[in-house]
């Protein structure tokens, strides 16, 4: 469902210097967020995230209880939102859909072998209509980056495009693994892909490569998603993924997103965390700011 | 699924990201006298001229202080202290016992970093955030860079024998006021000279609290002197006869003047003047970096600093988004209080740079170009101005020629790279200047053309002072940063 008739070359996607988009992403970081800000802040940012659980041992009953956590955040703090969704493998998918009922919180399944990839596509379609069959309302893929690096980025692109079509009505996200793309200047030729394939999240990482999400590659990021709306008025979501488990670091992402895309992507369709602990460092501050002491650990539920 | 739409319908908005919550640096954390006397011999002496001036804080128009107009015998008396402390003592304090003079200032500058970024902020206009991460580590850096040459001036000079010059005068602006005084004061005090400084009317404040310093740091008497007056203060300055160099960093007009009062005589000079820098993007460039640098360029201090990149020059087949990401960059700073830890544009410095600035916007559209300004309110009280470009400017027009001081840019396209060397070296001005390319051959070809003291390549406004910094043509001459910025306080015998 690409709008635009003509596919660029992805080789001439722009170029990225390295020294001042560190510079720019820093620079965010500097913002001092206070008071209602901070609190308006705090709470989006939970409505943001993407609760995840992808481990070999995860179970029925480890699902069901992050599904709980999915709705419930903190009942001693009324008014708090949920979380966007519940991100799983798809063989969770069904536990999780029954789990999260009519809560209004999405299920997000990864998918076409992941967190490598190193599959044929059939499989990979397979794998994503299952998924989707199982009830799945959003699918998580992650790109070939063997291809990619091989210069195939036909493949690339007509993997994604395959994907897409496999997934229906599902959402589709897909995951650069930037960790594994490492310079600036691939993130950025691999979200223009992913974005013309008809993407319609791109997402920085799996979470299983270190580096994952980082500032800078998810300003990358933005600011191909800016360039995309320019050329085609497709909007296009972003999910920084991995690594982000301080509510600080998520106010700086959030103060990024405000003034690289601005307030019309500052909702959960437009933007999500992945992350597993983030939740209860922004429960934590959230209760700070209500009663001005923090509060231990222990008084946080760990799912 | 969303129509393809035409893209100039297509705006994003910012609102939000200019509304955040207020976020005051407290002004109680910095101590300001209700009256500043003379800085002279070591003390803070009444002025003879019994004259004093108010000082105010241009983002509310209210006076923060007032301080003493040196007359010329005010002049003559800090003149003749220093020579004093030249002859004395400093001439023969050994450069071990210099430096650690220099180290102690600098230390000091840094322990008291909150202060002097509180009141450089509340006397000149400039954002918080600057302040406390530009202009004070800035100026402690150059205090402690400078103290590591005083004994080492013999292999900054191999084979040479450097003798200080004698009494150092040097006037400053008010645009970077604590900055500049250090960039005045380290090198002079690093080589053996002894100074008579004076900071600019509207900005005398930070200069005053570093004599404060000064006196603590328990440099000998006279060898430091921060005498605060307006032009009559600092003709009487330039004029004196026993003064030995003139460092001076102000307009283009008022340096016309000073090398006309000095020629004939044996005083030595460096002139840091006014610039109109050409900023350069090819089509190549990483074109969001190159915004951010162009945002920098111009904005950066409300566009009130020399080298800034006040002439944009973009290559004809990438005009149109340049312009474009440099709108959308332009609505999310935040214009406004001065002491806020968000602000990106503080106030303007005075009401009559204000008043300069709205004269060029009226000329710039009297000769056709197009306005464009942020869409951001701006404060009821005090000095404040919009975030600026013209497009449709042509070489020959006045907003293109003329240093407007502002947060002002102009925009214009070029072709070719001779076509944009030829107009960007085609001004009176030569401070400074912005390459933005992906192809390094292209910045060595253009590096070496433009006639520039300082060239930026793929950033700008970088400072170090490990840098020298200084002016072709109506910009000025003499080098200030660096071990050139040695050269210019010495004789080589």
């Amino acid at each position: 469902m690409v709008v635009t008739k003509s596919i660029p070359d992805f080789s001439l996607s722009p170029h990225i210097d390295q020294v001042g988009v560190e510079e720019r992403a820093k620079r965010f970081t500097t913002r001092s967020i206070k008071n209602e800000t901070k609190i308006n802040g705090l709470k989006l940012a939970l409505n943001m995230i993407d609760l995840t659980t992808l481990e070999g041992k995860d179970t029925d009953g480890k699902v069901k209880q992050l599904c709980y956590k999915a709705q419930h955040l903190h009942d001693s703090y009324p008014g708090l939102p949920t979380v966007a969704a519940v991100c799983v493998y798809p063989s969770m998918v069904k536990i999780a859909k029954k789990a999260l009922g009519d809560s209004g919180v999405k299920v997000a399944s990864v998918s076409t072998a992941f967190p490598s990839g190193q599959a044929p596509r059939d499989v990979k379609i397979r794998d994503t209509k299952f998924a989707v069959s199982e009830g799945a309302d959003e699918i998580d893929m992650v790109i070939s980056r063997g291809k990619f690096h091989m210069g195939e980025y036909n493949f690339v692109y007509d993997e994604i495009a395959a994907v897409k079509e496999a997934c229906g009505d599902a959402r589709l996200k897909v995951i650069l693994e930037t960790g594994e793309l490492v310079t600036y200047d691939k993130v950025r030729r691999a979200s223009d892909i992913a974005m013309y394939a008809g993407a319609d999240f791109i997402k920085t990482s799996t979470g299983k490569i270190s580096p994952a999400a980082t500032m800078p590659v998810t300003l990358v990021m933005l600011e191909a998603i800016r360039d995309f709306y320019y050329k085609t008025g497709k909007k296009i979501a972003m999910k920084p993924a991995g690594g982000i488990s301080k509510a600080k670091l998520a106010l700086h992402y959030l103060v990024m997103l405000n003034e690289v895309l601005g307030e019309e992507w500052m909702n959960n369709e437009w933007f999500r965390f992945g992350a597993s602990s983030l939740a209860n460092d922004i429960l934590m501050q959230l209760m700070k700011q209500k009663t001005g002491v923090y509060q231990s650990a222990d008084y946080f539920s760990v799912d | 699924m969303a129509k393809a739409t035409k893209n100039n319908t297509i705006k994003l908005k910012f609102d939000s990201a200019r509304n955040l919550a207020p976020a005051p640096e407290s002004k109680s954390a910095a101590k300001i006298n209700e009256r500043y006397e003379l800085f002279i011999d070591g003390k803070f002496q009444k002025p003879l001229s019994k004259k004093y001036f108010a000082t105010i804080n241009p983002a509310t128009e209210e006076k923060l202080s007032e301080v003493a107009d040196a007359n010329t015998a005010d002049v003559n008396k800090a003149v003749e202290a220093a020579r004093n402390a030249y002859d004395k003592y400093w001439k023969k304090t050994s450069p071990k016992e210099r430096a650690k003079y220099i180290y102690r200032i600098a230390r000091m500058v840094q322990e008291r970093a909150r202060e002097l970024a509180i009141i450089e902020t509340l006397d000149g206009g400039k954002p918080i955030r600057e302040s406390r991460d530009f202009d004070v580590p800035t100026a402690a850096n150059h205090f402690f860079y400078y103290a590591g040459w005083a004994d080492k001036l013999e292999y900054a000079f191999p084979n040479r024998n450097a003798e200080p010059l004698g009494v150092a005068g040097q006037i400053i602006p008010w645009n970077f006021p604590l900055l500049m005084a250090a960039w005045k004061i380290a090198p002079a005090l690093a080589t053996g000279n002894t100074v008579v400084l004076k900071p600019a009317e509207g900005t005398p404040l930070t200069a005053l609290k570093l004599a404060e310093i000064i006196q603590e740091a328990d440099l000998p008497p006279g060898v430091v002197n921060i005498i605060t007056g307006a032009g009559e203060t600092g003709a009487a300055i330039v004029n004196h006869p026993d003064i030995n160099k003139i460092a001076f960093t102000g307009s283009t007009n008022v340096g016309k003047i000073i090398q006309k009062a000095i020629a004939g005589t044996n005083k030595k000079a460096t002139l840091e003047l006014g610039g109109k820098a050409a900023n350069i993007i090819f089509d190549d460039a990483p074109l969001d970096q190159a915004v951010e640098g162009v945002i920098n360029g111009i904005y950066f201090n409300q566009g009130h600093v020399c080298c800034a990149g006040s002439r944009l020059f973009v290559q004809e087949s990438v005009a149109k988004i340049v312009i474009q990401k440099l709108k959308d960059r332009m609505e999310s700073l935040i214009v406004g209080d001065p002491m806020d830890k968000n602000t990106d544009i503080g106030a303007i410095n005075s009401k009559e740079q204000l008043n300069i600035i709205h004269n060029y916007l009226a000329i710039g559209q009297k000769e056709g170009a197009a306005m464009y300004q942020s869409s951001c309110a701006i404060p009821k009280k005090g000095f404040f101005c919009r975030p600026t470009i013209f497009t449709d400017v042509a070489q020959s027009s006045r907003i293109a020629q003329e240093e407007i001081f502002g947060p002002v840019l102009t925009i214009q396209t070029f072709r070719t790279e001779d076509e944009v060397l030829e107009k960007a070296n085609n001004t009176p001005f030569g401070l400074s200047a912005g390459v933005w390319t992906d192809k390094g051959s292209k910045i060595f070809n253009m590096t070496t053309k433009l006639r520039a003291g300082v060239v930026w390549a793929n950033t700008y406004n970088k400072f170090d002072p490990t840098s020298p910094f200084g002016g072709y043509k109506e910009s000025g001459f003499g080098r200030e940063g660096g071990l050139h910025g040695l050269a210019a306080y010495i004789n080589l015998v």
